[in-house]
């Protein structure tokens, strides 16, 4: 049975991946304004999870969004929110203000 | 008015592809176009509901509010597409028979088809909430004028019914008899992709923070933000760099919709037997 085998080939997989260590350190503020991101660049440390703590100094929402982070936020005008970024590996993670995508740019670095 | 055009054809193009589905999944089934109507109609009005709300719902579950929302619906989805496909499994091949002899259209009973209206407006309601909170940001923001805006918005729109109409057709130029298989395929790798997104909005809302660690990356490969990416991730949920977590659910996903559906066609051995004979 291929398709059986296969299957444990994927959990096997899964299954290497360690959970995540709960991270104590505190979010990283970062805020939009102008719809442009400060800091535009975040860095993080390579191989733990953190957090983003978003505030939107916008009167309009803005959707924090990364393929690369794996991540889709909506923060409304003037609210905050809470990205939660998984452990990365050493590297650039560009993000964008999908609503605003020509200023609102930035990228996460894991080193 | 480019930009929206792109915005807007972005997010109606993943909710166009999933009403071309259902559509070609209901093929000469009575009835299916009032549903599928009714599932738009109920996407869009809870898209209006939930961009108005956006703020509220975020503030929810300590901040969490949005991610569980996401999380929920697509569950509520996966849960339609299985019920979908476990019921076409017991009673589809029958269907289809009769429908090859009479050359009309069969009543299917109505329960799969409110199923797959429900997966429709969810699935309107996602895309659609973005784009409506995009819109707006705009508007309010007066640089672009309204109505560059809205012929930007109306254009996304038409590209995006193009989109769901070349999933149709493309999926009725497949013979018959091979159509429900298909279909049924493409439903079963739909509700896992689905399965798998909801596990990455529970941990990005602080739950289940299991296996979050990435397992392989095929970034280099196909990236998820090219338009090839994007497509294989709301059809079949491709994921450039999944975690543990999304890789078990679906497999776990894809396992127990094809283990339901044997358990089903198995109660109904006559009805498949008449299929096969035709």
């Amino acid at each position: 049975m291929t398709r059986i085998s296969w299957l444990a080939a994927l959990i096997l997989a899964a299954a290497t991946a360690l959970p995540a260590s709960a991270d104590d350190a505190a979010p990283i503020a970062v805020t939009l304004k102008d719809h442009r991101f400060t800091p535009s660049e975040i860095h993080v440390k390579a191989n733990m999870a953190s957090e983003i703590r978003l505030t939107n100094a916008d009167s309009t929402a803005e959707e924090f969004d990364s393929s690369a982070l794996h991540v889709e936020k909506v923060v409304a005008g003037g609210a905050n929110g809470i990205v939660r970024l998984r452990p990365l590996a050493p590297g650039h993670y560009p993000f964008m203000g999908e609503y605003h995508s020509g200023t609102a740019r930035g990228v996460v670095i894991a080193e | 008015m480019l930009a929206t055009l792109l915005i807007v054809f972005r997010e109606v193009i993943e909710a166009g592809l999933i009403v071309g589905i259902v559509l070609a999944a209901t093929k000469g089934v009575a009835g299916r176009t009032w549903w599928v109507c009714l599932g738009i109609a109920a996407g869009v009005t809870g898209a209006a509901a939930v961009a108005t709300f956006a703020g509220q719902i975020a503030g929810l579950f300590a901040g969490s509010g949005q991610e569980i929302f996401d999380a929920a619906i697509l569950l509520l989805a996966v849960t339609m597409l299985t019920w979908h496909n476990v019921w076409m499994a017991g009673h589809g091949r029958a269907m289809a028979h009769e429908m090859k002899q009479v050359g009309a259209q069969v009543s299917a009973g109505e329960r799969p088809l409110a199923a797959l209206a429900v997966v429709v407006g969810i699935a309107v309601l996602r895309e659609g909430s973005e784009v409506v909170l995009f819109l707006y940001g705009i508007a309010s923001q007066g640089g672009t004028s309204a109505a560059a805006m809205l012929i930007g918005g109306a254009l996304g729109l038409a590209a995006g019914a193009a989109t769901t109409a070349l999933m149709y057709f493309g999926l009725l130029a497949i013979p018959a008899g091979r159509l429900f298989g298909v279909t049924s395929g493409l439903i079963t790798l739909l509700a896992a992709g689905m399965a798998a997104q909801a596990v990455l909005f529970l941990q990005q809302g602080g739950f289940m923070e299991y296996l979050t660690r990435t397992v392989w990356s095929t970034s280099w490969l196909l990236s998820q933000d090219s338009i090839v990416g994007r497509l294989l991730h709301t059809l079949v949920g491709y994921n450039d760099s999944p975690n543990g977590a999304q890789l078990l659910v679906y497999a776990a996903t894809v396992l127990i919709i094809v283990a339901l559906t044997r358990i089903e066609r198995a109660r109904h051995p006559n009805r498949g037997a008449v299929a096969r004979a035709a």
